[in-house]
């Protein structure tokens, strides 16, 4: 079963979030699915570019307040 | 696609050590083959056991200290757990601090020279703090 994990990386600073994420990616299984919280305006060009480049999967970005919530999907 | 980037840190101050494991940290989890070489002043904060702030150059050095922007030394760090990057001693640096290899934080490689760290980074991005 693929699960959902939240990453809480508000109020930290790039690279923060980035490698909070990183981090957990390494953890997590093919096919599960990470939201990054991030306060870091940043982090919502970064991890987009990460995740192109290593070869993962964006699910979706948005801005909740004041909060930017990425979704991506561990996919390798 | 991959690349390769070389960084020389000398400074020991707040703001050069910061962005110096910025960038490394980003790199090396991006996939990039990440090599940094430490001497002169930026060596000895990474003495195992020394916990002393380096000093910052300006305002945005206490900024870095008093907001939550992760610590210089945990960045190096995890660009070598998470993305293999290499942190190697400058020998001539360490024959002057008078320590050995076992003396320094356990992410760092072997003492390195001149020759062999340039040899390693031809072709390379070479990035100086």
């Amino acid at each position: 079963m693929s699960e959902t994990r939240i990453i809480d990386a508000c109020n930290t600073y790039c690279p923060g979030p980035l490698m909070e994420l990183i981090t957990y990616m390494k953890q997590a299984k093919v096919g599960d699915t990470l939201e990054l919280l991030s306060t870091d305006s940043g982090t919502a060009d970064d991890v987009p570019e990460w995740i192109n480049k290593v070869g993962h999967e964006m699910v979706s970005s948005e801005k909740i307040g004041e909060v930017w919530h990425i979704k991506v999907r561990k996919s390798k | 696609m991959s690349s390769q980037i070389d960084i020389v840190c000398i400074s020991g101050t707040r703001e050069k050590l910061q962005m110096a494991a910025m960038i490394a940290s980003v790199a090396a989890a991006t996939g990039d083959e990440v090599t940094v070489f430490f001497s002169m002043n930026a060596l000895t904060y990474f003495i195992k056991g020394h916990t002393e702030d380096p000093p910052t150059e300006g305002e945005f050095g206490e900024m870095l200290t008093k907001k939550g922007v992760p610590p210089f030394k945990q960045l190096f760090q995890q660009a070598s757990e998470l993305g293999d990057a290499k942190l190697l001693p400058c020998s001539m640096a360490m024959d002057l601090l008078e320590i050995t290899e076992n003396e320094l934080d356990s992410e760092f490689g072997p003492p390195t020279g001149l020759t062999k760290f340039l040899s390693g980074t031809e072709g390379g991005q070479l990035l100086t703090f």
